[in-house]
C-alpha cells in the first residue's frame, strides 16, 4: 500500500489538473455564448442569399452559371474541410475527419482524384499526415473569423472549378445542433442545389444590370463564400461547446479521482495510527 | 394606404433593416435606381453609397450606408445583400475624410506600385460616405 505522503502528492497533482480544466471550461463557456451570437447574426444574410440564388435558379435565365450545372464525368473532386486550430475539444475534429475521409473514399472508389483545402490547423495536420493532396490551407482565424481571410482559400477551389480541374466541390464541417450535440456534415457546394421557389414559376426573368453574366458570376461567388463563412462561424461555436463539455467531463473525473484517493489516504493514515498504538501496547506488555 | 413592399437589408455581420416601405433608392451599377412596389424583377450589383428606404404612413426615411453588394428586386420584396452596411449615423466623418485624402494623395503621387482600381474604389467609398454625412448634418 502506498504511503500517506505519496498519496498526498498524487492528490495535489490531480487538484492542479482540475484547476486547469475548470478554468478552460469556464473560458469555453463564455466564448461559446459569443460564438453562438455570431452564428445567429450571420444567419439572415445566409438565408436571404440562399433565396436569391433560388430565384436565379428558377428564373428563365439566358445565362446558366457553371456552378449550377452538373458535369457528366467527375474526374477530380474538391473538399474544403473546416476544423479547429486547437485541440482538447473531444471528438469534434476526429468525427469531421472521419466523415470527410469516408466521403473521399466513395469518390476514390469511383476513380476520381481528391484535392483538399483545409481551414484550421488540425485539418492541415491530419490530412498532411495521411498524405492527401492539399492545395490550399488557412489557419489562425481565431474566435471571430473574418471573411477576408477565407476568400483566398475559396478562390483557389473556385478557380480550379472554373478551369475544369475540379468537377465537384464539397464542404465538411460540424453542424451545431445544440450545446451537447455537434454532428459532422458533408455539404455539396458545386453544383449548387438551390431551393427553387415553385410559386414563381419558370416563365419570367430578371432585368440585369449591367448584364446577366457579370451579375450572376458575382452572386454565385458571394453565395459560395457566404456558405463557407457560415460553416466556419458554426464550427467555432461547435468547438467552444465541445471543449466546454470535454473540460467539464475532465473536471468531474478529476473530482471522482480525488475523493477516491482521499479515502485511500484516510485508510492508510488510520492503519498507521492503529499500528503505532498496537506497537506501544505490545511494548508496554513486554516490560 | 399606399402600396408597400417588404424590404430586407442584411450584411454578413447583422440584419440592418427589415420592414415595409413605399420606395427604395439605391445607387446601382449603372446609376441610381428608385424601386416602387410592383417593380419588375431586377438584379444588380450596387456601388458604395447610401440606400434610402421610405417608410409608409409618413414614417421617417432610413439611410443606410453600404460599401457594395447585391440588390435583388421581386415585385413585392426587395433584398439588399450588403458587403458591409452601417447605419449612416455610425460613420466617422474624420475617418472617411482621411481615407479620401489618402486615396487622392496616392492618385496624385502615381508611384509605380499602386493598384489603380483599388485606389479608385477606395476613393468612391470615401466620397460616398462623406456625402452621406454631409447630408445628415443639414
Amino acid at each position: 500500500m502506498a504511503s500517506g505522503k505519496e498519496i498526498r502528492t498524487q492528490i495535489k497533482s490531480i487538484q492542479n489538473t482540475q484547476k486547469i480544466t475548470k478554468a478552460m471550461e469556464m473560458v469555453a463557456a463564455s466564448k461559446m455564448r459569443k460564438a453562438q451570437d455570431r452564428m445567429a447574426a450571420n444567419r439572415p444574410y445566409a438565408t436571404r442569399m440562399k433565396s436569391v440564388v433560388g430565384h436565379i435558379a428558377s428564373a428563365n435565365i439566358e445565362y446558366l452559371h457553371p456552378y449550377l450545372k452538373d458535369r457528366d464525368s467527375v474526374k477530380r473532386v474538391g473538399f474544403i474541410v473546416v476544423s479547429t486550430d486547437r485541440g482538447l475539444c473531444g471528438g469534434l475534429n476526429t468525427n469531421a475527419f472521419k466523415a470527410a475521409v469516408s466521403a473521399m473514399k466513395e469518390w476514390q472508389d469511383q476513380g476520381a482524384e481528391i484535392d483538399l483545402c483545409t481551414i484550421g490547423r488540425k485539418a492541415n495536420g491530419f490530412f498532411s499526415r495521411i498524405g492527401a493532396n492539399i492545395v490550399g490551407q488557412v489557419d489562425g482565424l481565431g474566435d471571430a473569423p473574418e471573411l477576408a481571410k477565407l476568400v483566398g482559400t475559396i478562390k483557389i477551389m473556385l478557380d480550379a472549378y472554373d478551369e475544369g480541374r475540379l468537377d465537384r466541390l464539397y464542404l465538411v464541417e460540424n453542424e451545431f445542433v445544440n450545446t451537447m450535440t455537434q454532428t459532422p456534415r458533408v455539404q455539396q457546394l458545386i453544383p449548387a442545389e438551390p431551393d427553387v421557389d415553385e410559386k414563381l414559376g419558370h416563365h419570367w426573368d430578371y432585368i440585369y444590370e449591367p448584364d446577366s453574366k457579370t451579375v450572376v458570376d458575382h452572386v454565385m461567388t458571394r453565395y459560395i463564400e457566404s456558405l463557407v463563412y457560415q460553416a466556419v462561424v458554426e464550427n467555432v461555436a461547435c468547438e467552444m461547446s465541445a471543449r466546454m463539455l470535454a473540460m467539464k467531463n475532465a473536471s468531474d473525473n478529476a473530482g471522482d479521482f480525488i475523493s477516491e484517493l482521499q479515502t485511500k489516504y484516510n485508510k492508510a493514515r488510520q492503519a498507521a495510527i492503529t499500528q503505532e498504538i498496537s506497537e506501544i501496547v505490545g511494548g508496554a506488555a513486554a516490560v | 394606404m399606399a402600396a408597400t413592399m417588404q424590404v430586407d437589408i442584411v450584411s454578413a455581420e447583422a440584419e440592418i433593416f427589415s420592414g415595409e416601405a413605399t420606395m427604395v433608392i439605391a445607387s446601382a451599377e449603372l446609376g441610381e435606381v428608385g424601386i416602387a412596389p410592383g417593380h419588375t424583377p431586377l438584379i444588380t450589383r450596387i456601388r458604395p453609397g447610401e440606400i434610402r428606404v421610405q417608410q409608409p404612413d409618413d414614417g421617417e426615411e432610413i439611410d443606410v450606408y453600404v460599401s457594395g453588394g447585391i440588390l435583388e428586386v421581386q415585385p413585392y420584396v426587395v433584398t439588399v445583400l450588403a458587403d458591409t452596411a452601417l447605419r449612416a449615423d455610425d460613420i466617422d466623418e474624420a475617418a472617411a475624410q482621411k481615407a479620401k485624402d489618402e486615396a487622392e494623395a496616392a492618385l496624385a503621387g502615381k508611384s509605380g506600385e499602386i493598384n489603380f482600381a483599388d485606389v479608385q474604389r477606395q476613393l468612391a467609398e470615401a466620397s460616398a460616405q462623406l456625402q452621406l454625412v454631409k447630408k445628415l448634418r443639414r
